[in-house]
């Protein structure tokens, strides 16, 4: 084994034990015989007792456990309370009280639970990338009202380039642009904002017969609109009233 | 999720909170910065938590949470990148072992954590990977999503500039 810098190299892994056997033992024998590299392997070892203070670990607060538990409790809940159906379950039940008859039928409703729509899981799902935006205070990952910066951002971080409109002229400002996630693939979102409402636009690609048609729903006191343009389906989720955020839909339209 | 899928996912991932704090802390250098990033980063990998095959579940939460923290930086303007990085150049370096090396065994944690934190984010996130987390190349390379060459030449140029940093604070040099 020579000096330089492969050897360098090899000795900073032989410190961090990732050299097999045999390099390791070669490493030690040219260890005994080269004064450079001990003295090397000596100011390393200085170095790595010097980052061993306990001190400079950075402890958890006491508290942000908990913190965490209640945001991934009160995130799985909203999931399977949409999921069950639970609301409209008790409507059901109501029904089955007031009419025996039919409350064979009701039970049966109420208890064997509806297994959700695609449909409907794909709407809660943009919902909650809606919320988790917010609630996170994540809205935007680059901020600008210009979609010369927000289109070219998105380059290289999706596999595919989504159109990027602003539509200040139109009352709803381009605010920036975000990577998010939806149905396990990275989606662009685009977020525009209407007075003190901030409005998610999510956009993928999508073949022509997945993912259902175009519609509007309110899903957990949110507006939700979906319709497909130029190969891409396109949601906008807001807390906006629906005759606004169906401007703004048809403005991205045009 | 269901219950027992939101068990397994406790019981799996919140073990390692503690190390995804302590990277969160270092990259971000802000307490609640890294309270945020570190629930953020559990909402994400929850919503991730079906495409999880099993495997390392510490190397694949701290991806998350690095991946979190960089978003913070592109949300407040600042830049991930502070310098531009040659990963070809050697750090310049003499043979001899001078005094002051072995000095660095005497620096206070204070010291170390003002190197460490004066150091760009790309180099002190391998050492605070591998120094304080103590993950393999292998890891580091899952985790920064670089080849395992790249965190090896990345990880000898951070510690030669922390040494560096390091021994000026002591000599009360430019800091």
């Amino acid at each position: 084994m020579s000096c330089g810098d492969p050897a360098a190299r090899l000795l900073e892994a032989y410190l961090d034990g990732e050299l097999d056997l045999v390099r390791s033992l070669e490493m030690e024998r040219h260890l005994s015989e080269c004064e450079p590299c001990s003295a090397a392997l000596r100011r390393q070892r200085a170095l790595r007792s010097a980052l061993a203070q306990p001190s400079l670990y950075h402890e958890r607060p006491k508290g942000l456990e908990n913190r965490v538990r209640a945001a991934l409790g009160k995130d799985s809940k909203d999931a399977k309370d949409s999921r069950s159906g639970a609301r409209g379950g008790w409507r059901w039940q109501a029904v089955a009280a007031s009419l025996p008859v039919i409350a064979t039928l009701a039970w049966a409703l109420v208890v064997i639970p509806r297994a959700p729509s695609e449909d409907e899981l794909a709407r809660q799902e943009v919902v909650s990338a809606h919320v988790r935006s917010l609630m996170a205070e994540h809205l935007t990952d680059v901020a600008s009202s210009d979609r010369h910066t927000v289109k070219p951002w998105f380059n290289g971080k999706l596999d595919f380039s989504p159109e990027v409109k602003d539509l200040a002229g139109d009352g709803y400002p381009l605010v920036g642009g975000r990577l998010d996630y939806i149905g396990r693939r990275g989606v662009a979102a685009l977020v525009y904002q209407r007075g003190s409402h901030p409005v998610n636009v999510f956009i993928w690609p999508e073949a022509e017969t997945g993912g259902g048609g175009d519609g509007e729903w309110s899903v957990r006191g949110y507006n939700v609109i979906r319709w497909r343009r130029a190969g891409m389906r396109y949601w906008a989720v807001s807390d906006l009233n629906l005759p606004e955020l169906r401007e703004l839909a048809h403005d991205l339209q045009r | 999720m269901d219950p027992i899928e939101l068990e397994r996912f406790e019981r799996t991932l919140l073990p390692h909170m503690r190390a995804a704090y302590n990277l969160a802390r270092w990259l971000t250098r802000s307490d609640h910065d890294a309270e945020d990033v570190v629930q953020e980063a559990y909402l994400r990998a929850f919503r991730f938590f079906g495409g999880f095959r099993g495997g390392d579940a510490k190397a694949w939460l701290l991806t998350i949470v690095r991946h979190t923290s960089y978003s913070a930086w592109h949300r407040v303007g600042e830049a991930g990148t502070t310098v531009p990085l040659d990963e070809d150049t050697p750090e310049v370096e003499d043979g001899a072992l001078g005094p002051e090396d072995l000095l660095l065994q005497k620096a206070s944690g204070q010291e170390v954590r003002e190197a460490l934190d004066a150091l760009p984010v790309e180099f002190r996130e391998v050492v605070v990977l591998r120094e304080l987390e103590g993950l393999s190349y292998k890891e580091m390379a899952e985790v920064t999503q670089l080849p395992i060459g790249t965190v090896m030449s990345r990880l000898a140029r951070a510690r030669a500039r922390l040494r560096r940093g390091l021994q000026e604070r002591l000599r009360g040099g430019p800091a």
